[in-house]
């Protein structure tokens, strides 16, 4: 909070005109104004809304499912398999392996498992690999798009430092990018951190030309050529100077990659080259759910139904930030 | 060789050119230029007669080469100096200011952050003591209310605002040179008027040298002691500021002169210089304004013509002065 100061007598010596309404007007900050017009979106704040509760429900279901016995997605319970949702749990249980509230929400699967218990894990697991693959891959590709573009004009032998990068990129960009994370993956041992780790490393390619676009074009910019005349480090140029400012494009094909990885992740363990079965993800769940089509349809319903949901949702709240950052359809105040 | 006689900046035989398809272009075709502390130099041309390439290329900001040339400042030569050691000149000991006020600000940065981005770097202040500084620098620099602007953005402020803020940064650690690379081109005429005075104050107040680089002669006639005017990359004359305006010997400066619009006469059809300035990449072998000149006779087109004197410290790059 600032307090409205006069304007000192120097500053009236020295012909300063008087504090224009404007000028003086509330302070926003950038983050402020993109709050302000994302907020008029309703599809992207229903996105919003949606991926808030299953941050919530991801992190609540892995301390459930980590301390609370009851809970474990991996218990077998046979004489209740593949009992609907909202079902009761029979009589026939011994008392510790009773659900909690003798409930089961999303029913049971083949080996009574409680589909409730198994997505909340999956949850976790789908939006870990979302974000941690999608940060991998922002690494990647802000720093070789980053480099293109400031560093591009210098030659490295008869190539400069951009022709290299940006068509080692195209190359990248060239492979079928499921099958090779699929061959990879089968080559690997079926862990989660390395789906993680190939998911980011075979997607950073859009976010590499995004940045370079973005730096060949804040290179030129009057501010930068003032910053290097205050003498500021290069490093203090991108990181603090070009960066934020090439930020915005970043951000929302951040968004609609981790999506994309969400998806690339239940495809793998719908095909069995995804986290180690008895772990819960939403893609073995589908997976399993598969043989039961007509006999218990909730099996493959609900988790295609939180995969369609959560993608949807990120995809919407991409739609809106894109929007939002978009000087032409931003709106002024109101 | 005493310390006050030797020149603060001291650029000899400077040539920059630029990397192009069909080969080097020359903006800058080897110039002189002294500035001693505390004065106020003045360096007028067209576009594109390389004013300032000559500027950015003080402080090596530009993107072509320094071919040949020297620039001293302080005992160093700035053309050579390793990048380190260039960014403690840069912004320390030389400050700058821009054409473009309303591009020179970063957008998401607000003005006490960038202000005090220069302060921790230079002089190594705390938080606490560069916010201080920064509002005493705002003030200083005549921006009402500057508590509220520390914390507002760039395109919060209005455009003469932003060049106050500009030169708040520039000033901000004393430098004993100030570049200004046209620094009221983009300002309104009242604003530019406020803009020099308070650069004129604040040059009284630190004892700092100014390198104008301006198009506008009336801004040179009223700030700078000492004029150089450029042409195709060379300078084609340079005296005192009451020397070159009273009696101009050059053809293009005496054209120039004449090219300014006299308000006592409003009905005379405005002069103007034929044709244009010579492209870099095809500049004749003689002197460069002749194909333009109507005093032109047999020795332009075949010969630079050097700088002959035409009287005390003035001269003028004419065969026409010819002693």
């Amino acid at each position: 909070m600032s307090i409205p100061v006069d304007p000192t007598p120097e500053a009236l010596a020295l012909g300063a005109s008087h504090p224009d309404a404007e000028a003086l007007g509330l302070a926003e900050t950038p983050a402020q104004q993109l709050w302000r017009t994302f907020r008029k979106d309703r599809l992207a704040m229903l996105g919003l809304y949606v991926l808030v509760a299953l941050v919530i429900v991801a992190l609540l279901g892995n301390l459930l499912t980590g301390w609370w016995v009851v809970f474990d997605p991996a218990t077998v319970r046979l004489p209740d398999k593949l009992l609907p949702p909202l079902s009761h749990a029979s009589s026939a249980l011994s008392k510790d392996l009773r659900p909690p509230f003798e409930a089961y929400p999303f029913g049971t699967d083949e080996l009574g498992r409680s589909v409730f218990a198994r997505m909340l894990q999956g949850s976790f697991v789908s939006l870990s690999v979302g974000i941690v693959a999608v940060s991998i891959s922002l690494g990647i590709g802000v720093t070789v798009g980053g480099l293109a573009g400031f560093y591009g004009q210098r030659k490295i032998g008869p190539f400069s430092v951009d022709t290299l990068l940006m068509r080692f990129t195209d190359v990248v960009l060239c492979f079928p990018t499921f099958f090779l994370i699929l061959t990879v993956v089968a080559l690997l041992p079926p862990s989660i951190y390395n789906i993680m780790i190939v998911i980011g490393i075979t997607s950073w390619m859009s976010t590499a030309r995004f940045v370079r676009a973005e730096f060949l074009a804040l290179r030129e910019q009057d501010f930068v050529t003032a910053a290097k005349a205050l003498g500021l480090p290069e490093w203090r140029i991108i990181f603090r100077h070009m960066i934020p400012n090439a930020l915005a494009p970043v951000l929302v094909s951040a968004t609609i990659n981790v999506a994309h990885a969400i998806l690339t992740e239940s495809a793998l363990s719908f095909l069995g080259f995804g986290v180690r079965p008895p772990y819960a993800t939403w893609g073995n769940i589908l997976a399993d759910g598969r043989s039961y089509i007509f006999d218990a349809p909730w099996l493959f319903l609900i988790p295609g139904a939180a995969i369609l949901l959560v993608v949807l949702s990120f995809n919407l709240v991409g739609e809106g930030l894109r929007d939002a950052l978009n000087p032409k359809l931003r709106k002024r105040a109101g | 060789m005493s310390e006050a006689a030797e020149p603060l900046l001291s650029i000899r035989e400077l040539r920059v050119e630029f990397a192009t398809d069909a080969g080097p272009v020359p903006a800058v075709r080897g110039i002189d230029l002294q500035i001693t502390a505390g004065e106020t130099v003045a360096l007028v041309g067209e576009s594109g007669s390389g004013k300032s390439v000559t500027a950015m290329s003080v402080m090596r900001l530009t993107e072509g080469q320094i071919a040949a040339g020297s620039i001293h400042f302080q005992g160093r030569d700035l053309a050579s100096v390793p990048e380190a050691e260039l960014r403690s000149i840069r912004g320390g000991q030389i400050g700058m200011i821009f054409q473009e006020p309303m591009t020179s600000l970063n957008p998401v940065f607000t003005i006490g952050r960038q202000i005090e981005e220069v302060l921790v770097l230079h002089q190594r202040l705390s938080g606490r003591a560069a916010r201080a500084q920064a509002l005493e620098l705002l003030q200083r620099v005549g921006i009402p209310a500057p508590e509220r602007r520390l914390t507002q953005y760039p395109h919060e402020l209005s455009g003469g605002m932003k060049q106050r803020v500009m030169l708040a940064i520039a000033i901000a650690c004393r430098p004993r040179l100030l570049i200004a690379d046209e620094p009221t081109t983009a300002l309104d005429v009242t604003i530019q008027a406020q803009i020099m005075e308070l650069l004129r104050s604040l040059q009284r107040e630190f004892g700092m040298a100014v390198l104008l680089i301006t198009h506008d002669l009336g801004v040179v006639a009223h700030f700078a002691e000492r004029v150089l005017v450029m042409y195709a990359g060379k300078i084609v004359e340079q005296g005192s500021v009451r020397d070159v305006f009273k009696r101009a010997s050059h053809p293009y400066t005496q054209a120039l002169l004449a090219a300014l619009p006299d308000p006592l006469k409003p009905a005379k059809r405005l002069e103007a210089i034929p044709g244009r300035v010579p492209s870099p990449s095809l500049l004749p072998r003689g002197c460069a304004f002749c194909a333009r000149c109507a005093y032109a006779f047999e020795p332009c087109p075949d010969r630079q013509p050097p700088l002959y004197p035409v009287g005390d410290a003035h001269s003028a790059a004419c065969f026409l002065r010819q002693p």
